[in-house]
């Protein structure tokens, strides 16, 4: 199949022509980057939402909630989840779909469950990529739930319209987990679970932090919302604040910033891709690699020399 | 940039039993012998299973039935999975099956049948050497 074949087929709804991209998409074949570039025209129309938080605060449960009030919306909805790769061998449980699958067979859902595959900052490496074939699959709105982060996985942000952070009360020192990095981000914190005892304090402690921290640059106030998403409540003020600051970024100034940084990461990520897949190639993959690495420790070269020596193989 | 297959699987419990244990140790086996594993769920219906199975662009669906429905239930994701034109992705099952079942599942298109007793090694083993990552 050429190139632009297989984006028309993506286009006009053949989801196993878009399932398969998205599987050599995070499998790095080669090829994706012809495909992604007549995809390309027909993607920026999505509306993409973060949601992200700790593991275990209900993240899935959530999504599978917004699934549903989108869907009687009438929006075609995506969804991209990610786990875990484990570090020692590789595998991974993708367990997220669990939460949703009632939305499996509804023809206006697409989930997607992706493996960080060693990737830092609670996405992985396709999936920007990813949420592009589904933009260019027609999705309104994606809701992309990152792995259970911890502090600094922040990396969504730069990803999703509307990011919110999912938290629960009685989880530790509360706030004191989230102080810095994933605090900043929020556009809406979400005190799922709210039934528990010490849902007001953290929304307190929320209110407080916000008003101490600086000012954000783009004069959004983020939103606290609080919901119980097993019992599906809280998830209407939850769309409302979704959709309040969906018109907020219509501004045009904010959706060029927002576009700009992101698209900055994007670029500057894609070309270290390539250049470090060129590098690997120059070497001759792992076995090249090692070889570079024994002439190292017996001390043939300096490991200076020998990275400006490679670099300008594969500059020049 | 030369990338790497990994093979994905979906581990699916089809039916109304509620017996997972099975199911998790088999998905734990396969985690840990380094392959992407879906897990569903209890209670999936064949339509779930399949539409699951293509979303994810799995490599192979493994299923498990406890409850006695094996033969309506497997031969169901069999013929869904041909009614959306991926018939070429295979299917295997395990859970208690009676031995005189199995050949039937077999020549019906369930690639293999795995019975209580089972090392999970020996499936793994079975995975890694009949299922390709897609070329």
């Amino acid at each position: 199949m050429n190139p632009k074949e297989w984006a028309e087929k993506i286009v006009n709804g053949d989801i196993r022509a878009a399932s398969r991209l998205m599987r050599d998409i995070d499998d790095r074949m080669p090829w994706v980057s012809d495909v992604l570039k007549e995809l390309y025209p027909h993607t920026g129309r999505a509306y993409i939402i973060g949601v992200t938080g700790s593991p275990g605060v209900g993240k899935s449960t959530l999504v599978d909630c917004l699934i549903e009030d989108f869907r009687k919306k009438d929006q075609d909805v995506g969804v991209v989840v990610i786990d875990p790769t484990s570090p020692f061998t590789g595998g991974a449980i993708l367990g997220d779909r669990i939460r949703m699958q009632r939305h499996s067979t509804d023809s206006g859902v697409f989930i997607r469950s992706l493996a960080t595959r060693g990737s830092m900052g609670g996405l992985s490496r396709s999936t920007s990529d990813i949420l592009r074939v589904m933009d260019a699959m027609g999705k309104d709105v994606i809701l992309l739930e990152t792995v259970g982060v911890g502090q600094d996985e922040v990396d969504v942000v730069n990803t999703a319209h509307t990011s919110m952070i999912v938290l629960i009360p009685g989880l530790g020192d509360d706030i004191q987990a989230i102080k810095a990095g994933i605090l900043e981000i929020g556009d809406i914190f979400v005190i799922n679970k709210c039934e528990r005892e010490g849902a007001e304090r953290m929304e307190r402690e929320i209110m407080m932090m916000l008003e101490l921290g600086a000012r954000r640059k783009d004069g959004w106030e983020p939103k606290i919302v609080k919901t119980e998403a097993i019992k599906r409540k809280g998830i209407k003020d939850l769309m409302e604040a979704i959709e309040e600051h969906r018109a907020f970024r219509e501004d045009p100034e904010h959706k060029r910033r927002f576009l700009r940084k992101a698209l900055r990461i994007e670029l500057l990520s894609n070309l270290k891709d390539q250049v470090s897949g060129r590098i690997m190639e120059a070497l001759g993959d792992e076995e090249g690699l090692d070889t570079v690495v024994d002439e190292i420790i017996d001390g043939k070269v300096d490991l200076y020399s020998k990275s400006e020596e490679i670099l300008k193989r594969v500059l020049c | 940039m030369a990338g790497k297959r990994k093979i994905r699987i979906l581990v699916a419990k089809p039916g109304l039993d509620g017996h997972d244990r099975g199911a998790k140790i088999i998905a734990r086996g396969f985690r840990d012998a380094g392959f992407e594993v879906i897990y569903t769920g209890l209670h999936q219906s064949p339509e779930q299973i399949v539409e699951a199975a293509i979303q994810e662009d799995v490599d192979v669906i493994g299923l498990s039935s406890l409850a006695g429905a094996h033969n309506h239930l497997f031969r169901e994701v069999l013929r869904l999975l041909k009614e959306r034109g991926a018939e070429d992705i295979p299917v295997f099952g395990g859970g208690i099956i009676p031995d005189e079942d199995i050949p039937k599942l077999k020549a019906d298109g369930i690639r293999e049948i795995f019975t209580p007793g089972t090392k999970v090694e020996d499936v793994v083993k079975w995975v890694e050497e009949n299922i390709h990552p897609r070329g």
